[in-house]
């Protein structure tokens, strides 16, 4: 049998999906089944004088309304950060799921409906009457952090949540050395991670059981678990989460909510099941924002455009509140990736999280590698066009020589794996950069708007050691577990701790067990999102679930692959040693003729009819896999943009993207991530950003305003790819999530400066708008 | 107070009385409990909702379901026959046309009416007939492929 | 999400339709509800009575007789692009029409529905100032007719009165020797008209014998662009006459509207640089 490990095998998921047979959370429905509906602040800042609940109470259908006393009465606790970096004076203040006496964003929640359908308790949230004290709003990071702002947190002075420092080499020196310093103030403005589906939650507790169930929109239900306990005091043990089909989350779905705590507290309350479904307009101010940073940053080189030192100073907005991970995202995961692809021996960067009266924001497909690798990427090209160099020559000069075994960058992190010349030469040889360049000196003299842009990149994904969650402040583990289970008849379990969403990994998982094994994949089902069918995991998130998932996947097959050993060589009367395996049969060397199937082997596993003396019954075995380090995908890609000469419309012409991200599993589900990553990429660069006005009001508050990027805007993308295996994992595997968003703003964004570059315009923040180009353009030729 | 209607969804007629603000996408969900149908926004952009009224694409999270009354409407579970998918579904399958596929029902309705009025649409007019569906996971470079693909096989 | 409730009222003629309206002065019609829906969804506004029109079988079709067009309230846009009358007629229509929302809210949108909503950011309204359209509005008793540029009075507001719905528009039919182009700069997200201009121009021996130049979306109602009609008429259609009269559109934006995406002064950039586009494209289809 062919393996089909590499193969691009049709999804699993794909015929429920295509049928609207899956079940999402809005989907379930339970007996006696009631819904609550959330009532928000419309002050991004008040103090809270009065709730009147009683015209609401007596409206249709309504059976209770709670509000943040209630639930701190009933002794539940405050929303848990659980990623808190060391060494960085931070501050948690408390976070009640529903706010007590003080609101610090627009869309907190002051109180909840439940009502028997969701129409009534939409009607009875609006008749809640709040009375508010407005306070004084800030909104920007930057200025929260200055003498007189308003203050969130009493916690916080400054509104400070911490200040993280990273330092390698000698940084001061270094730029005392330069021929030429360049400096630039870069906005990573705040986006909307806009996972199509909205969260949802259906809690349903069992008072003969005292035991709940949450069906709820999570990446990492086993997480959600773990900290439901702390806000509801509900012993683990008697909690089941269930991450049924969940609709995307690009990590707006990793915390844990306050709107899971409050459908758990109301369901205990009521005695019923208690369904929440967010509205889009309700999810643009009540799930977690992306990015935005305010990045001071420096590059120092030599003349011949080697790269000394990097200095940055970022203001990292967090929202009001801190979500689940949220320090972690602009310090471990950006901060510590500063060196990019490039061999900078001296880095320092300091980073202050900062509150402000806004929406919390956590991680957002690539957290914190997005922040890192477009300042990188900006700094590398600015210091190409100051010295008059080819953008590709500049980061020539400066990439990290081809390793295989681990190469430490000034940060303190070693990357595992890296050819990242042979991916820049594959993407230039793909995209024709020379033909581009001649194509771009021709346009420019017909009085064409053309740019080119050239990124390359790495990042770290596969989280992670868990000895380094430890060491850097997060509050959980960071390995995976995997069960495989024979049944009598051959066909096969596999129950996985992570919690895919849309990724593939029932199919790609199936692949990396049917090749283990031998056995057909169509008899491998995979299991996953459910705590009380799936062993502990920390879920899908950081381009993870294959490298670490897969990781402990891989070794639980082998595990079982050993026993199975045994047993065969048991049913052959042969030693083990002499006992030899090829496509789903084991043999005594020599003979494969004489052969048992992996089938017949779990047959007499699980019958236990003749078995080695002492050896257990059945055929299954679960592994814990702990990687050794973190996984570095890597790559490199070009775009083209032309650019209206009248209107400033910013169209992408081409875009082509060569990733490594070591053995590939399935090279058409990787390929589909790629493609997914570019759009949500070029949408940053282009036509996505979160705006908030002075008061606090979310300007884009709606799919209306923010602009989520269509079919239309976009070339059909060429890919291309190199493969370095990694060492961290038993598969060869790397992560493919995030590479795509992670590398196309910097890309995009390059080339619109680079078709810029004959205006003289040097910097336009992000999203590209045509009228922001216009100004900038405006600006540039009047000065 | 509750209003009278007769609607059609997948060929079965439904007589039933509903409030006259529900949308037709709950009428769908709640009331007949087709849930495949899902609602991804709330003002009528991302196309999640789209069913077919009459043989015309329509977002049902916009039209009130007393709006539909005599009315034929084909949702995501009405479109394969007699357990064979259609070939739009086939080709979302063989083209990796959906990951999440929250967006899949919404964005294969769409291209039914896409493909009725234009059989054999360039790779720009896919991109453009699916202006009215967002997806966030494909990067639609493979929603397009499907589209042109299933346009191929229904010539036959 | 969940409109607030309201009555629902569905008649059977347009004069009952008329009386409810007369009965239920907070009432709002209800046509193919892309316009009147969203806003009840978000609980914009919660109007106790909705009257669905829908079905009124005299508010459908398109009559071309006598040089004019006569559409229908209830006409779709996807009706409205398909028509082989438009097409012959007034193509411009038809090239708003395509151009407004998307496959779907195309399929329900209605062309009075859009044009007594007068959003700014819709297209209609601009096309149907530049061809000097007529609305024909009913209260049921009596009928009247209403130009275009007395029908929008500001943002959202028609000088339609509460008792009256509008029953059709009319426009002339224009043919050989004059060209129409509607272009539009659309909102990356909602897919509205941030600017956009119509221009129909009438050429006679590579003179411009007649003008019509109406930008939209830059401010509450669409503007006639009458300094750059005059500009252009009566002049040879060139680059140069082009760009002068171009030059003239901004003097007709008073007060542009600005947003997040786009400000005051983008969109009147917008609008000259439209204008252009609008014009050289209806000239070199006149004289086609």
């Amino acid at each position: 049998m062919a393996t089909i490990f590499g193969t691009p095998v049709k999804r699993r998921e794909d015929p429920r999906l295509l049928t609207g047979q899956a079940r999402y959370t809005d989907d379930m429905v339970e007996p006696g089944m009631v819904h609550m509906a959330v009532v928000r602040s419309p002050y991004a800042h008040a103090r809270i004088r009065r709730i009147d609940t009683s015209r609401a109470a007596k409206m249709p259908g309504v059976l209770a309304i709670y509000t943040g006393k209630d639930m701190q009465a009933a002794g539940m606790g405050n929303m848990p950060c659980a990623w808190v970096v060391p060494n960085s004076d931070a501050k948690t203040p408390p976070y009640p799921a529903i706010a007590v006496d003080t609101v610090r964003y627009v869309g907190n929640a002051v109180a909840v409906v439940v009502a028997t359908d969701r129409y009534l308790a939409r009607d009875a949230a609006d008749a809640v009457q709040v009375d508010y004290d407005p306070l004084p709003v800030v909104v920007d990071a930057v200025k929260a952090t200055e003498a007189g702002a308003p203050q969130l947190h009493a916690e916080a002075p400054k509104n400070l949540a911490f200040h993280w420092k990273v330092s390698g080499g000698d940084v001061e020196a270094a730029f005392k050395q330069a021929d030429v310093v360049v400096k630039d103030t870069i906005v990573n403005q705040r986006l909307v991670p806009n996972a199509m589906e909205p969260r949802a939650a259906l809690a349903k507790y069992d008072a003969a059981t005292d035991e709940v169930t949450l069906w709820v929109t999570s990446q990492n239900p086993h997480i959600v678990r773990f900290l439901l306990g702390l806000t509801t005091g509900i012993p683990e043990n008697r909690v089941r989460v269930v991450a049924p089909e969940v609709g995307g989350g690009f990590g707006s779905k990793i915390p844990h909510y306050p709107e899971d705590a409050m459908a758990v507290f109301a369901s205990k309350m009521v005695g019923r099941p208690v369904k929440w479904t967010e509205t889009r307009s309700e999810n643009y101010k009540a799930t977690i924002h992306g990015r935005d940073h305010v990045q001071e940053v420096e590059l120092a080189a030599t003349k011949d455009g080697t790269i000394l030192a990097l200095r940055a100073k970022v203001w990292a907005n967090l929202g009001a509140y801190l979500s689940t991970a949220s320090t972690g995202v602009p310090t471990i995961l950006h901060g510590l990736m500063l060196s990019g692809v490039y061999t900078i021996k001296n880095i320092h960067e300091d980073v202050y999280g900062v509150f402000t009266n806004t929406t919390p924001v956590d991680a957002y497909r690539g957290a914190g590698r997005p922040e890192a690798t477009f300042l990188v990427e900006r700094m590398v090209d600015l210091l190409a066009r100051e010295l008059s160099m080819d953008p590709v020559e500049v980061r020539r000069k400066n990439l990290i020589p081809p390793f295989t075994d681990g190469y430490a960058v000034a940060t303190g992190l070693v990357y595992d794996s890296g050819n990242y010349q042979a991916a820049l030469d594959k993407a230039l040889q793909l995209a024709d950069y020379q033909g581009l360049r001649k194509q771009q000196a021709e346009a420019r003299a017909a009085g064409r708007i053309m740019g080119i842009g050239v990124c390359t990149y790495a990042e770290i994904c596969g989280l992670g050691p868990s000895s380094v969650a430890g060491a850097v402040g997060f509050g959980g583990g960071l390995w995976e577990s995997a069960i495989v289970r024979f049944h009598p008849s051959g066909k096969v379990s596999v129950m996985v701790g992570v919690s895919p969403h849309g990724q593939g990994e029932e199919t790609t998982f199936a692949q990396i067990v049917s090749s283990e094994l031998g056995v057909p994949i169509e008899d491998v089902q995979v299991v996953h999102g459910d705590t009380a069918q799936t062993p502990m995991g920390w879920g899908t998130y950081g381009s993870r679930t294959t490298a670490v998932g897969g990781g402990a996947l891989a070794q639980a097959a082998r595990k079982v692959k050993e026993k199975a050993r045994a047993v065969a060589a048991h049913l052959l009367e042969a030693s083990v040693e002499d006992i030899d395996y090829a496509d789903g049969k084991f043999f005594v060397k020599g003979s494969p003729s004489k052969a048992k199937t992996i089938q017949d082997v779990c047959l007499m596993a699980n019958v236990a009819w003749n078995l080695p003396k002492g050896m257990e019954p059945g055929l299954e075995a679960s592994a814990f896999f702990d990687p050794p380090n973190f996984v570095y995908p890597f790559g490199a890609h070009i775009a083209v943009v032309e650019i209206d000469p009248d209107t400033y419309e910013v169209k992408l012409a081409k875009y082509v993207a060569v990733d490594d991200c070591g053995k590939v599993i399935n090279p058409m589900i990787v390929e589909g991530q790629i493609h997914g990553g570019i759009v949500q990429g070029v949408g940053q660069a282009l036509w996505e950003g979160a705006r908030y006005d002075d008061q606090g009001q979310l300007l884009t508050g709606s799919m209306m305003d923010y602009a989520v990027p269509k079919a239309e805007h976009f070339p059909r993308f060429e890919l291309g790819a190199t493969e370095t295996p990694t060492t961290v994992n038993a598969l060869g595997v790397k992560g493919i999530g995030e590479t795509g968003t992670i590398a196309s703003t910097p890309t995009v964004y390059n080339a619109v400066m680079d078709a810029l570059a004959p205006f003289k315009v040097k910097k336009v923040d992000m999203p590209l708008t045509p009228e922001r180009i216009w100004r900038a353009i405006r600006d540039a030729q009047g000065s | 107070m509750k209003v009278p209607v007769s609607v059609t969804v997948n060929g079965a007629t439904h007589a039933v009385e509903v409030e006259p603000r529900l949308l037709l996408v709950h009428f769908l969900r709640e009331t007949l409990g087709l849930t495949g149908t899902n609602v991804g926004c709330d003002t009528s952009q991302c196309g999640s909702c789209t069913v077919l009224i009459d043989g015309e694409a329509v977002k049902s999270c916009t039209v009130l379901a007393v709006q539909a009354d005599g009315r034929q409407v084909t949702t995501i579970e009405g479109l394969a026959q007699n357990g064979k998918l259609h070939p739009l579904q086939e080709a979302f399958w063989e083209k990796h046309g959906l990951q999440c596929g929250f967006c899949t029902p919404g964005m294969i309705m769409t291209a039914v009416d896409l493909l009725a009025r234009n059989p054999n649409p360039t790779e720009a007019e896919v991109r453009h007939g699916l202006e009215g569906n967002l997806c966030r996971c494909t990067g639609y470079q493979n929603i397009v492929a499907a589209v042109q693909h299933a346009a191929a096989r229904m010539k036959g | 999400m969940y409109p607030a409730s309201f009555e629902y009222y569905r008649p059977k003629t347009l004069a009952e339709a008329a009386a409810l309206l007369g009965q239920h002065r907070e009432a709002r019609l209800l046509a193919g509800g892309h316009s009147l829906l969203p806003v009840l969804k978000l609980r914009l506004a919660s109007p106790p009575a909705l009257i669905d029109i829908g079905g009124l079988a005299e508010l459908k079709g398109i009559q071309a007789r006598a040089g004019a067009l006569t559409i229908g309230a209830l006409t779709t846009h996807a009706q409205v692009v398909s028509s082989g009358e438009v097409a012959q007629h007034c193509p411009i229509l038809a090239e708003a029409a395509a151009q407004i929302g998307d496959l779907q809210v195309r399929n329900r949108g209605t062309v009075g529905g859009s044009l007594a909503h007068a959003d700014p950011g819709a297209d209609y309204p601009t096309v149907m100032l530049a061809l000097g359209a007529t609305m024909t509005a009913s209260n049921g008793r009596a009928t009247r007719d209403i130009a275009a540029d007395a029908f929008f009075t500001d943002l959202f507001t028609t000088s339609l009165q509460p008792n009256e719905l509008l029953t059709a528009v009319s426009v002339r039919s224009y043919g050989k020797g004059t060209g129409g182009a509607y272009v539009k700069h659309k909102h990356p997200a909602s897919g509205y008209a941030v600017v956009g201009v119509a221009a129909l121009v009438t050429v006679n021996g590579g003179t411009c014998e007649q003008v019509s130049l109406v930008v939209g979306g830059a401010t509450g109602t669409p503007v006639r662009a009458t300094a750059a009609e005059q500009a252009l008429r009566g002049q040879p259609v060139n680059d140069a006459t082009v760009g002068a009269a171009v030059r003239k559109v901004a003097e007709a934006i008073r007060d542009p509207l600005g947003d997040v995406y786009a400000s005051g002064d983008y969109r009147v950039h917008l609008a000259t640089v439209l204008a252009g586009r609008a014009l050289r494209t209806a000239a070199e289809r006149a004289r086609a």
